[in-house]
């Protein structure tokens, strides 16, 4: 099972999700009304590190998170 | 050496604190930055979220750079609501001679605000708002909307 959760203002509660990779992750949420605004602007984060690409495996366990545009300070 | 507050920040107590910490390790400057919500746009205050595992890599990344320098850059922010004329960061950089602390906290600053994993909101008649249009999407975002 993973876990994904959606930080800061993104209102959505985390969801379990049984995927082997973030491509079928992209598929999913493409499909979710309420995320198609923020796809295109979210960093993706695999057990709280950055990633750019789609294509590294996901186990059981792993965390994923997004990340909406930031403004610290 | 990241400082995380509830609330605004105690300015005076931070800046003095760090300059003690430093104040024997042999540095010849200490540049800090201190950034403070101004009055504009009928705001009542701003108010932040942060997502503290990435901040934490993140500043440790830059710790390191700063220390292949032989600087040290410090950072407090605040969580929660800083209203009007209160401070809700400070970063610092202390380095042997100036001009190493100059630039840094020049770069510092800049891949702070593009990077750290930090949510501004306006607070505005007792509403929250997210900042969205002073945001900045971290770099490699979007991966998840490409359409296959």
């Amino acid at each position: 099972m993973i876990k994904v959760e959606f930080l800061g203002p993104i209102q959505k509660p985390s969801l379990e999700l049984e995927i082997s990779n973030l491509n079928e992750l992209a598929i999913i949420l493409q499909e979710d009304a309420e995320m198609s605004e923020w796809l295109a602007n979210c960093a993706v984060a695999v057990n709280d590190t950055l990633v750019s690409s789609l294509e590294a495996p996901l186990k059981s366990g792993d965390k994923i998170s997004l990340l909406p545009p930031v403004c610290g300070g | 050496m990241l400082y995380l507050y509830d609330g605004s920040l105690p300015v005076s107590n931070i800046l003095k604190e760090w300059y003690e910490q430093e104040a024997t390790s042999n540095y010849g400057a200490y540049i800090p930055f201190v950034g403070t919500v101004r009055s504009e746009d009928g705001i009542d205050g701003l108010s932040f979220d942060i997502y503290e595992p990435i901040l934490n890599s993140w500043f440790d990344a830059w710790q390191e750079k700063a220390k292949t320098k032989g600087a040290v850059i410090k950072m407090a922010h605040s969580r929660g609501d800083v209203m009007l004329h209160e401070s809700s960061y400070i970063a610092a950089v202390f380095s042997p001679k100036r001009r190493v602390a100059l630039e840094f906290i020049d770069e510092f600053v800049e891949d702070f605000k593009a990077s750290a994993p930090i949510w501004k909101y306006d607070l505005r008649d007792g509403e929250r708002i997210y900042a969205l249009d002073r945001s900045t999407a971290i770099k490699g975002s979007g991966i998840l909307g490409v359409q296959k």
